[in-house]
């Protein structure tokens, strides 16, 4: 693996690998003194074309873990329409000696054109309405570690619930799973959802609520409302929020999970700390692990010990 | 004055085909005959010699995007494609919505000297879509399309007393279909590859509404009009109804309409984004039939140059365009299943008598007919290299791709203006 741009990029052997190498990084993050030398020497640089503090502490964390250099590079909206192109500072910031970048940006496919510009590695933390395979990787491996499935999600159904259309974490989320073998189900109304979805959909949540193992609910962005995707926030919480009915009817051991920040009061209404099932805790601790896997993987040398 | 002999090439033209040499002397075709003489001898040995390609949608970028393409470069890519006429569409900057502006692309293209340039103009000012442009000036200087390419004509109203208007004055109204709020931050064709790529999409819909709308309109007002880069199946079918209502209306296709899909953007390389979009096999296919049965008339390159680093921004900054001009025969004879004539007609003759050329340009090839030609190698199998583009722009589609049909010479006004695979200085 040169790279890791997308989850439909990967096989189901590499998906795999990188899982049990986050089990590995996890025990390192359990241990007193959680660093390992993997990645001494080397340097990885965040590029950051859009503001994600949590994504960005993520990989700056994980690859301080694994002892690498950190460059971080956040370049606001502003200085970009100055001028400077995406290549010019993928050439600039490459001349100063990087092994990785780390690249998110508000347009889908920079990560592949970055490719083209430098010989480093690329790991795509998030394009455009396009990809997030790091996150994908990190909530595979929590439902993996929560519901025990080492060997693959066979039979496990999953539901994705909310703006699918416009969501990378949908994308990469719905290929991961269905990789390992779950059934997934997009839910939303044809507004939300792309002209053509790689997986089932439905419109009614309340049909499909009990019988879901995973519920994964996208954040509702507010400016949807003025493109007329939706009529407003409380029909799409009445329709499609998880409120305490619905969590009611939620199956034994069903977990829900979101990939933050959350609308409190939209797409949930329930306080998640009163969610047996919930798992977005766990989602944002395996975060480090997995990108270091990642790091690991595509840089590293010697054992993860 | 110089005689000068296209010797031993298969001629073809709307009149058909036969082996002969062709000879030319001041601008006009002299003799057509077996064992010619002449001063200056162009082989076309294994050629087929026709009448000059014409391109009825050519952004030439000058004046204002000179950094792209200027007039000069332009018609450089126009001779090394076989085109001796080529209609410069009028979004330049200003845009060609008055007489000043019109004069100028002209004797820019009579100084470059290397093929007609037929400027186009506005529908209207501006192309702002608010009033109409003065089409009885622009028509006393040598306009005849009008259209607001780069966008369509949105306001139903001003369409219609376009139409009106335009009656006689011997102008044809050529639209660009798209319904703007339909394809608001539209990057590639609306269907499965775009929502797998998290890109916004622009719906085959968009043109066909606009492209109905306008059908009607013609319906109402009996006004003729042209059809620009179609792309859908959808608006195939459209044209093939108006047609066989009798509708006074011609339509066009592009070359990479005709041999490219929206899959070529999940490499997110700019190159491959225009507009309107590239769109699906099945499109790919009833464009074809569409060209083939006669319900699309021309193809025409929709040649829009634009600079390296600006192709270079992310898909959904870059702008739409691809390079056409000196790609387009041999795009057409690698990927249509018609025959050599039909091809022809389908680049030279059929688009010169919607530009009003007809008596200079793609007329048949005898004695007193104008010197406008083509000699090419109809078989020649050759390899796209950007950097070897006449055009000052690099971004083709077609990038290391082999395509078939190659331009040996380009005569325009008797004049070689390509000449043994290079541009004649």
């Amino acid at each position: 693996m040169k790279h890791l741009l997308a989850i439909d990029e990967l096989d189901v052997a590499d998906i795999h690998r990188l899982l049990e190498l986050t089990d590995h990084m996890v025990e390192v993050n359990q241990r007193p003194n959680p660093k390992v030398p993997a990645l001494r020497g080397r340097t990885v640089c965040n590029l950051f074309f859009e503001v994600s503090t949590r994504t960005r502490l993520s990989f700056e964390t994980a690859t301080r873990r694994l002892s690498g250099d950190v460059m971080t590079f956040t370049v606001s909206e502003s200085s970009v329409n100055k001028g400077e192109s995406l290549r010019d500072t993928v050439e600039t910031v490459a001349a100063m000696g990087v092994d990785a970048f780390v690249i998110r940006h508000r347009s889908s496919g920079a990560p592949w054109q970055a490719c083209r510009w430098t010989t480093a590695a690329v790991i795509n933390a998030g394009d455009g309405w396009h990809a997030h395979p790091t996150q994908a990787l990190l909530d595979a491996y929590t439902v993996r570690t929560e519901l025990g499935r080492t060997g693959g999600f066979d039979g496990l159904r999953l539901a994705i619930v909310g703006d699918v259309k416009h969501s990378r974490v949908a994308r990469s989320v719905g290929q991961i799973f269905a990789a390992l073998g779950a059934d997934v189900v997009l839910v939303a109304p044809a507004t939300l959802l792309p002209v053509v979805a790689e997986h089932a959909t439905s419109d009614r949540l309340d049909d499909i609520i009990g019988d879901v193992d995973v519920l994964y609910l996208l954040r509702m962005q507010r400016e949807r409302m003025s493109e007329a995707l939706v009529p407003n926030l409380h029909e799409y919480t009445e329709r499609f929020g998880l409120t305490a009915e619905r969590a009611a009817r939620l199956s034994d051991g069903a977990l829900v999970m979101h990939p933050g920040p959350m609308n409190r009061g939209v797409e949930i209404t329930v306080d998640p700390a009163e969610l047996p099932g919930s798992v977005i805790g766990h989602q944002v601790a395996n975060g480090v692990a997995v990108r270091m896997a990642v790091l690991f993987d595509l840089l590293g040398s010697g054992g993860v010990a | 004055m110089t005689r000068t002999l296209i010797r031993g090439g298969r001629v073809i033209d709307a009149t058909g085909e036969r082996m002969a040499d062709v000879a030319v002397e001041g601008g006009r075709v002299v003799d057509v005959g077996a064992g010619l003489g002449g001063d200056e001898v162009l082989d076309a040995g294994g050629c087929v010699v026709a009448p000059g390609l014409v391109d009825l949608h050519a952004h030439l970028r000058e004046p204002g995007g000179e950094q792209a393409e200027t007039i000069a470069s332009g018609t450089a890519a126009a001779a090394a494609g076989g085109y001796t006429a080529v209609v410069a569409m009028p979004n330049t900057e200003p845009a060609a919505d008055s007489r000043s502006v019109v004069d100028f692309v002209t004797a820019r293209a009579i100084a470059a000297g290397r093929c007609e340039v037929l400027p186009s103009g506005c529908i209207t000012v501006g192309r702002r879509g608010h009033e109409l442009a003065p089409f009885a000036e622009l028509a006393a200087a040598g306009v005849r399309l009008f259209t607001d390419d780069g966008s369509g004509v949105q306001d139903p109203l001003l369409m219609r007393r376009a139409l009106e208007y335009a009656a006689g004055l011997d102008i044809v109204l050529a639209q660009h279909c798209q319904v703007d709020r339909l394809t608001e931050g539209a990057v590639m064709h609306e269907g499965e590859c775009c929502s797998r790529l998290g890109v916004p999409g622009w719906p085959a819909l968009a043109e066909e509404l606009m492209l109905h709308r306008d059908l009607e309109l013609v319906r109402l007002t009996g006004t003729p009009m042209h059809f620009l880069h179609l792309s859908t199946a959808g608006s195939v079918e459209l044209v093939r109804a108006a047609k066989a209502d009798g509708l006074p209306v011609t339509a066009e296709v592009t070359p990479h309409h005709l041999s490219l899909t929206d899959e070529l953007l999940a490499s997110f390389d700019g190159n491959y984004k225009v507009n309107p979009p590239l769109r699906t096999m099945a499109d790919v296919e009833a464009l074809r039939v569409g060209l083939a049965d006669g319900t699309i008339d021309a193809i025409a390159t929709d040649h829009a140059p634009h600079s390296p680093e600006t192709k270079e921004q992310p898909l959904d900054v870059a702008p739409p365009g691809m390079l056409g001009l000196e790609t387009a025969l041999g795009v057409a004879l690698a990927h249509l299943d018609m025959p050599l004539a039909r091809v022809l007609a389908a680049l030279s003759w059929k688009p010169a008598t919607i530009a009003g050329v007809s008596d200079r340009h793609g007329g048949p090839i005898e004695p007193g007919g104008a010197a406008n030609l083509v000699v090419f190698d109809p078989d020649e199998r050759w390899e796209v290299a950007p950097a070897r583009l006449a055009s000052l722009s690099r971004n083709t589609p077609y990038r290391g791709v082999k395509l078939r049909g190659r331009v040996r010479h380009t005569l325009f006004d008797g004049r070689p203006t390509f000449r043994d695979g290079a541009v004649a200085t």
